[in-house]
């Protein structure tokens, strides 16, 4: 039961994935980007992850796919045809990206030396508590350094959006 | 077998739980007249039955008959796409509100819960999660349509719902870190034995705040008054559904109202107290009616959340519009710095001080 879901989900994610970049029309590409946040989602679920399934949906669908529409729908693209004729080019890489992934998968799988994959990861690791826990424990190093990469960010951002903050001081 | 029946029951309880919100869709579309028409002292619709209450019904007959237009040039997918999304996560996310006290009854030797389809412990992220997805509905309308008043109806949903969807998410923090937990039956549990253990004014730090940000917010994600940019009927014709007739237009008319009855029921659930009654316990558990005391605590609930609900016709009346510039600035300058530093006070609060 659960190899059914997985594959299902593991499926429609690939698609989607390679539907994003090769349709034509950008809010089509959004759109399947939402299908496969959805369904990364749902992979979270059969995992038990249900607190991350959630901010998946809230975070990636929610807010960050939003935007992504207003821009394309302020843009009004109908449809993007300056990289499509990228697709030989990405295909070889592909394809070499491909055959590596699999030699690597083979080799690992003869020399039995594939880790093993815990069922069960962390017990109860799909608790909002143990996440908050290891975040705010274990991982607060990395934790505050990627926020303060956001910060960054924001700051980034709002300087770009302000060319003239500059001049206001001066004045 | 034991699938089957589970799942029986599940489809019983969604379809009873679909058929009171619909029930209370068709009510608020004549409520909201009658509570205009009163407020601004007039009859409301008088026509249609006594008192005009068969005006829902006569509503619904003509949407349903009304000629279904897809506008040329329009995205015909995208068009025919949108109303629904719309409207399923408008009523997806009624799964996880507890309607009435926690029991379980044992119905064909299975455990079923009848007050809440699912308590997943997630709830109230669960509920976010859909909202959120609601504004695609709302986009992808506005900018099928192939019509500049419901793009720029769109547009704006768009930018409103971002800005306060996020106030409305740092609103319920506060709950959470009060409560302990994501699941709306256990955040109402939580607030059992009187009004003042509802969130609203609870020890160790009062979540009034909060619930004024809420209630703004929710009122600027369901796109009514005064936050109704996305529809300014006197900027944009009717704004991101101008170009839709018939049942998607209905259903993006029951969608609105079915997301005010969601709100309206969160905001019930996490600040004033869910199905408990004020007081401790119930009446009818004292007078010795324990069979029925669940009872009391659904019209508990249900008086709240029509409370809410009167309080949007309210608004309605009362306000005017706000202007663009002036809604983004009272969302980001106003609401996020409230709801940021009461995130603060209710964590220290609740540090120094453990319920």
């Amino acid at each position: 039961m659960d190899h059914i879901f997985f594959f299902y989900f593991a499926a429609v994610i690939a698609t989607t994935s390679v539907l994003v970049v090769a349709l034509r029309n950008p809010v089509y590409s959004a759109l399947s980007l939402l299908i496969m946040f959805f369904h990364v989602a749902g992979l979270y679920v059969t995992l038990h992850a249900e607190f991350l399934a959630a901010v998946q949906i809230v975070v990636y669908a929610g807010a960050i796919l939003v935007l992504y529409l207003f821009v394309v729908m302020l843009l009004s693209i109908k449809s993007e045809e300056r990289y499509h004729n990228q697709l030989p080019v990405a295909g070889l890489l592909g394809v070499m990206l491909c055959t590596e992934v699999i030699l690597l998968l083979i080799q690992s799988r003869t020399a039995a030396s594939a880790p093993a994959v815990s069922a069960d990861p962390v017990a109860g690791a799909g608790n909002t508590e143990t996440i908050g826990e290891a975040l705010y424990s274990t991982y607060l190093f990395p934790f505050e350094v990627a926020s303060l990469i956001l910060l960054v960010a924001m700051i980034g951002a709002i300087i770009l959006a302000k060319k003239d903050l500059n001049e206001h001081v001066q004045q | 077998m034991e699938i089957g029946l589970r799942l029986a029951v599940s489809l019983a309880q969604i379809a009873a739980v679909m058929g009171v919100v619909m029930l209370t869709v068709m009510v608020l579309t004549l409520a909201e007249r009658k509570v205009l028409g009163w407020m601004q002292d007039r009859m409301g619709p008088m026509e249609v039955g006594p008192y005009g209450v068969l005006q829902p019904i006569a509503d619904g007959l003509k949407l349903f008959f009304k000629e279904d237009i897809i506008p040329a040039g329009a995205n015909k997918f995208l068009f025919t796409l949108a109303p629904i999304l719309a409207l399923v996560p408008a009523l997806i996310g009624f799964a996880v509100i507890p309607f009435g006290p926690t029991m379980t009854i044992e119905l064909f030797g299975m455990q079923v819960k009848p007050f809440v389809i699912s308590d997943i412990n997630i709830g109230i992220l669960y509920i976010l999660a859909f909202a959120s997805i609601g504004a695609y509905g709302i986009i992808l309308g506005g900018w099928s349509s192939n019509s500049k008043y419901s793009l720029l109806g769109g547009l704006r949903s768009a930018a409103q719902v971002i800005s306060y969807e996020l106030n409305v998410g740092l609103a319920i923090v506060g709950v959470i870190l009060l409560s302990g937990s994501l699941s709306l039956v256990k955040i109402t549990e939580a607030q059992a034995g009187g009004f003042w253990n509802w969130f609203i004014i609870a020890m160790p730090f009062p979540q009034i705040f909060a619930f004024v940000v809420y209630v703004i917010s929710s009122v600027a994600e369901t796109n009514r008054v005064p936050f109704d940019l996305p529809e300014a009927e006197s900027e944009l014709v009717a704004g991101f559904f101008t170009e839709y007739s018939g049942m998607r237009f209905a259903f993006f008319f029951i969608a609105e109202y079915a997301n005010m009855i969601l709100v309206s029921c969160v905001a019930a659930a996490l600040f004033l107290g869910g199905w408990n009654a004020p007081y401790p316990g119930t009446i009818l558990e004292y007078i010795g009616l324990e069979r029925i005391a669940w009872m009391e605590n659904v019209v508990w609930f249900a008086a709240k959340v029509y409370f809410f609900l009167f309080l949007f016709f309210w608004l309605r009346a009362t306000l005017p519009r706000l202007r663009y510039d002036q809604l983004m600035r009272f969302g980001w300058k106003v609401m996020l710095p409230i709801a940021l530093g009461n995130i603060v006070l209710t964590a220290i609060a609740a540090y120094f001080f453990p319920r």
